[in-house]
């Protein structure tokens, strides 16, 4: 069976190009968000991943369509990188029928069962311990499917992350943790809530590997996915990667980030995932500087069609509110 | 008809379940090697073995989040949460997570799963593990509610709850794990959740009540010169209105006895809609009969006086009865403070 979630998957899955493709996606993606969020377009909140595609797409080209992800609300990235359609996110964002879970959601609840994207958590953590339970699922069935929890630096110091990773180690779930560390908890820059540098130290307290990531890399993040998933489907138990990344945007809506550190955003820029992929490709002669702009041109046209297309999309009927409250 | 235990029953109702269904897991603190510390899941590990049968460490938030992963991706868990205040450090998953997934996956996920916890007073345990805390999960679209009042029932509900594809907290009064009671299993015995049970029929009153309470409402009306409808809830989530309706049309006062503060407890509910709804049908005010706003009390005699009983529910209604006017509770009237 096939669909167009799946399609996505696979084309990134086999093709860097596509990767390269998919970042730019999610940047665009998100730009546009926040500038549709300005016009009074979106409305709620909206948190964007500006800086931190690269995490999105290392894990969605390591892990399988099968495997089971839990993410945050800042999941645009994670929810395209998988597969979910530009479409079904953006018409999610803007409370459209056509959204990933039928404009009931809104921004920070997607969800696509198909390409293993379990409902999105707007709650810190939450998504931690369920991910150790999805592993559970594996593991009771005897499968070798794997679960991947994607969070933030923030939800280290929450109470689920340490006892969702505790219960993992000690049952030796089949599950990856993956910290996206883009340096701030909502409005706090790390070093104020937590009194280490490096969150992958964590993992010591549960007896498992912690692997700090280049977050700014899809191909680093890849092979760390890689090494962690082959030792969850071996039996061997749960594995905590720190990818350090940045967050472009700030916490959430009309956020602009006035707390940030002055230099900081120029030294991560420096190292922006796309910029950096990019340059690569071009090395390894897989694109030209003239094809990656092209890409990159069409990319944004097409967001401009989709976005023009979901505006003429229609919103949900009341009754909507009324489905799906119960099985 | 063979007796059993309330516990017994519980763990004979799961068993059931887990010898149909595969997918059944069961986690909790103590619930495999021990049999669990009410022992309601005695012989489970035995019989299912350890992959099904899962001891957990004391992290509530944990356990109970990795059952919410586990049914949306095929299990059935069902989990134990040794006391029900227990379940605050874990409420996130329960209210706000699975009760919600159904929803916000566009009915694209379930969430099968069973949270158990004991509750109530009457054994000593003292103000922070004798409450029985349904309305911190009352207000919950998304989730089912129920209360076992008796083997029988406990035994229906545990295997209605995890055959349900929603999240289902069915909470235990702990003062009745070691009553004894005929026990009839077997498939046609599933308690439908949202069915009310008339545990006991009479013309002059509409006693609804749940849990432990059906227990003192049974005892009043044994020595009561009056007679009552006794409607046992048995769930809050949905509860039964029908039942409460088609009685109160009959007798035209409706009390409820709740083992739960005055203030913002589950009757406050039933007394809403059927003052609404049964505006025209009652005859006297509708009387609510429960724990005053306290918490609950350790001293044995401070604590038998805390829950309503079977002497206070008898002298409540009999006030009702006589005067056609609403009773004040025992702790506003002076000379029973």
């Amino acid at each position: 069976m096939s669909s167009v979630p799946l399609e996505r998957r696979r084309a990134l899955q086999t093709d860097r190009v596509e990767r390269f493709r998919r970042m730019v996606e999610i940047r665009s993606f998100e730009d546009r968000v926040k500038d549709l969020f300005a016009e009074g377009i979106v409305h709620g909140t909206t948190h964007t991943c500006q800086g931190q595609e690269a995490v999105a797409v290392g894990i969605a080209a390591a892990a399988r369509p099968t495997d089971q992800v839990t993410c945050t609300y800042r999941g645009h990235g994670v929810a395209l990188a998988l597969g979910v359609t530009g479409e079904s996110v953006l018409a999610e964002i803007m409370g459209r029928v056509g959204g990933s879970v039928g404009g009931v959601g809104g921004s920070m609840h997607l969800c696509e069962p198909e390409v293993g994207l379990l409902p999105t958590f707007a709650i810190i953590g939450a998504g931690i311990p369920v991910a150790a339970g999805a592993a559970l699922t594996a593991q009771v069935n005897g499968t070798d499917d794997a679960a991947i929890a994607v969070f933030g630096d923030g939800a280290s110091n929450i109470g689920a992350f340490h006892e969702g990773i505790n219960l993992a180690a000690i049952w030796k779930l089949p599950v990856v943790f993956v910290c996206e560390n883009n340096q701030y908890g909502e409005y706090s820059r790390i070093d104020v809530t937590t009194p280490i540098e490096d969150l992958a130290d964590r993992a010591v307290s549960y007896g498992i590997p912690g692997v700090i990531v280049n977050g700014q890399d899809p191909d680093a993040v890849e092979q760390a996915m890689n090494t962690a998933l082959a030792r969850a489907r071996a039996g061997d138990g749960p594995s905590l990667l720190e990818a350090k990344t940045y967050r472009y945007a700030g916490h959430s809506r009309a956020d602009t980030a006035p707390y940030r550190v002055p230099g900081e955003f120029e030294r991560w820029y420096e190292r922006d995932p796309i910029n950096t992929f990019r340059a690569r490709l071009i090395d390894e002669g897989v694109l030209t500087a003239e094809s990656a702009e092209q890409l990159e041109k069409a990319v944004g046209g097409a967001l401009e069609e989709l976005v023009a297309q979901v505006k003429e999309s229609p919103f949900p009927e009341p009754a909507a509110m009324f489905r799906n409250v119960y099985a | 008809m063979p007796k059993m235990r309330m516990n017994q029953a519980i763990a004979a109702g799961i068993a059931d379940e887990m010898r149909a269904d595969a997918s059944v897991v069961v986690l909790g603190e103590d619930v495999a090697a021990a049999g669990g510390p009410f022992k309601t899941s005695d012989g489970l590990l035995d019989e299912f073995g350890p992959l099904r049968v899962r001891d957990t460490p004391i992290s509530e938030m944990g356990f109970v989040g990795a059952a919410v992963g586990a049914a949306c991706t095929g299990l059935r868990p069902v989990v134990e949460i040794m006391f029900v205040e227990f379940l605050g450090v874990a409420l996130d998953q329960v209210s706000t997570e699975a009760a919600k997934f159904h929803y916000l996956s566009g009915g694209k996920v379930t969430v099968p799963m069973v949270v158990r916890a004991s509750v109530g007073a009457g054994l000593g345990f003292g103000a922070q593990h004798s409450q029985t805390l349904e309305t911190w999960m009352f207000a919950t679209p998304g989730l089912k509610l129920a209360v076992a009042s008796s083997p029988q029932n406990a035994y229906g509900l545990i295997r209605s709850a995890i055959r349900d594809p929603n999240p289902v907290v069915v909470l235990e009064p702990r003062v009745l794990y070691a009553t004894r009671g005929d026990v009839e299993t077997g498939d046609d015995q599933l308690v439908q959740l949202g069915s009310a049970q008339l545990a006991e029929s009479g013309d002059d009153v509409t006693i609804v009540t749940l849990g432990a309470m059906v227990r003192t409402v049974l005892e009043a009306t044994a020595m009561a010169s009056w007679s009552a409808d006794v409607i046992d809830l048995r769930s809050l989530l949905p509860w039964d209105v029908e039942a409460v309706l088609f009685s109160v049309e009959r007798t035209g006062r409706l009390v409820l006895v709740e083992e739960s503060p005055f203030t913002g407890g589950w009757g406050v509910e039933v007394a809403a809609r059927l003052a609404g709804e049964g505006f025209r049908h009652l005859t006297a005010p509708i009387t609510r009969i429960t724990c005053p706003d306290v918490p609950v009390p350790f001293g044995k005699e401070l604590e038998a006086r805390f829950l309503p009983s079977a002497e206070y529910v008898v002298s409540q209604v009999d006030e009702l009865l006589a005067t056609g006017s609403l009773p004040s509770p025992w702790w506003k009237k002076k000379e029973s403070r």
